[in-house]
């Protein structure tokens, strides 16, 4: 029996358009090790050159998340089944939120910068 | 009873319920495990977002960032706008939300009813447009105030100040705390009060995993987590599925008569798996975990009733939690 491993729809041009692929491994970072060798540059996508898994994506074994079970040490048994999910936090409107900070802090200060001009005239 | 001098002095001091159908049997002679359900659907406009949104608003008016008669801007998919929308009436601001228009309809007439404005961002555009809209008004708009939960330490101090002191007093041998996973507010203040007060806590984390339109194609490099996230707090992380979180939601219903919504749904998941691992290792448990709001505001979904697949599809697509 083998490990079945879930891509989202992002990853899955590393997988033929494949949903789910099977690997193996004692650990997960063993099990992307095997699936490289089949699916070559998906590892790298969701591992840094430092060797950790990427800030922004979630990996998931039986639903928990590694990063509390071990990260890439994290141990895998036959049967178990693992998901990759890009980070979401806060749900997908965190990322909204999160552009029009930015932007509106961008925005606020430009407004003081030209008050500020303006008065030293 | 308690009174109060109006509805904001009534937020929070929510009531902690046992669960004693839901909580799993023990062996003879074996410690107990018990659920518990903190019900924040107690709170003003019925959600555990009227905490954050409070502090949020009161912190902004003691440095002065938000003035009377100000109008503040909120990309919200929900709750947090309907308890700024409460908070800002009372507190004399004008609030204009930005959300997604897949949000369910008694949320967008909520919000309409407490007298906030609502921009939608076609749901077509998924979380790309929903970026672009938000970016829009922001800059379009310099003199309004954002509040943005998602980075406002406020937010995590509202729970850190009230619902953890809260949990403490109600249920001192509390071993668990479980909550949900959105702008983390809950888990990173909550969880900072229990982790200094209560040794060996566990904090766990319930994130909701939508179904893959929410997703969308989102790029892995540009990922958002939200600045107030801080991992060392949380002990595990779960996700939850949209399946297993309607499952839930009835079985609370059905079994305890706690009328919940779907993110509730998703945190009892995580806390039941919980508390079947400390009956195995024949451990004494505690489980706390957040009712996060009532399940009104959700039912046009139609998930509460038909099978299970369907309630599934009906919520495709949907932020549900």
């Amino acid at each position: 029996m083998a490990i079945e491993v879930r891509i989202p729809t992002i990853l899955r041009s590393y997988t033929g358009g494949a949903k789910v692929v099977e690997g193996t491994g004692d650990t997960l970072g063993d099990l992307l090790t095997d699936l490289d060798t089949r699916h070559a540059g998906l590892k790298a996508r969701l591992v840094t050159d430092a060797g950790a898994l990427h800030r922004f994506v979630n990996v998931y074994v039986n639903d928990e998340d590694v990063r509390f079970l071990g990260a890439l040490d994290a141990k895998l048994n036959d049967g178990d089944s693992v998901t990759v999910l890009p980070a979401v936090a806060g749900g997908a409107f965190g990322f909204a939120a999160a552009a029009a900070i930015s932007q509106h802090r961008a925005a606020t200060a430009a407004v003081a910068a030209r008050r500020a001009a303006v008065a030293a005239r | 009873m308690a009174r109060y001098d109006s509805l904001l002095d009534a937020c929070g001091g929510t009531p902690l319920v046992g669960l004693p159908r839901l909580s799993p049997t023990v062996p003879d002679g074996a410690p107990p495990v018990r659920l518990w359900a903190k019900l924040e659907d107690r709170n003003p406009t019925g959600s555990i977002k009227d905490r954050a949104a409070l502090f949020m608003v009161r912190a902004a008016e003691q440095s002065g960032r938000l003035r009377p008669g100000d109008t503040i801007l909120e990309p919200t998919s929900g709750n947090t706008g309907i308890s700024l929308a409460m908070v800002a009436k009372l507190r004399g601001y004008r609030l204009v939300c930005v959300m997604p228009e897949n949000v369910s309809t008694e949320r967008v007439q909520l919000l309409r009813m407490y007298g906030a404005e609502i921009i939608f961002s076609p749901a077509a555009g998924g979380s790309n447009q929903a970026v672009a809209t938000a970016k829009q008004i922001a800059v379009d708009h310099p003199d309004w105030v954002m509040l943005y939960q998602y980075g406002n330490e406020a937010n995590a101090r509202a729970h850190y100040e009230t619902t953890g002191p809260e949990l403490l007093h109600d249920l001192p041998t509390i071993t668990h705390f479980v909550a949900g996973l959105g702008t983390t507010g809950t888990l990173m203040g909550t969880g900072r009060f229990l982790r200094e007060k209560v040794e060996g806590i566990q904090v766990v984390a319930a994130e909701p995993r939508y179904g893959e339109l929410v997703y969308g194609l989102r790029n892995i490099d540009e990922g958002y987590v939200p600045e107030l996230y801080d991992a060392s707090v949380l002990t595990r992380r779960f996700s939850v599925g949209t399946r297993d979180a309607v499952l839930r939601t009835r079985q609370l219903v059905e079994v305890e008569g706690i009328f919940a919504g779907f993110s509730t749904g998703a945190i009892l998941h995580a806390a039941l798996s919980v508390a079947h691992e400390a009956v195995r290792d024949g451990r004494r448990a505690d489980v706390a975990f957040v009712v996060c709001d009532g399940g009104w505001k959700y039912l046009s979904t139609g998930a509460y009733g038909g099978t299970l697949a369907d309630a599934e599809s009906s919520l495709e697509g949907q932020l549900w939690a």
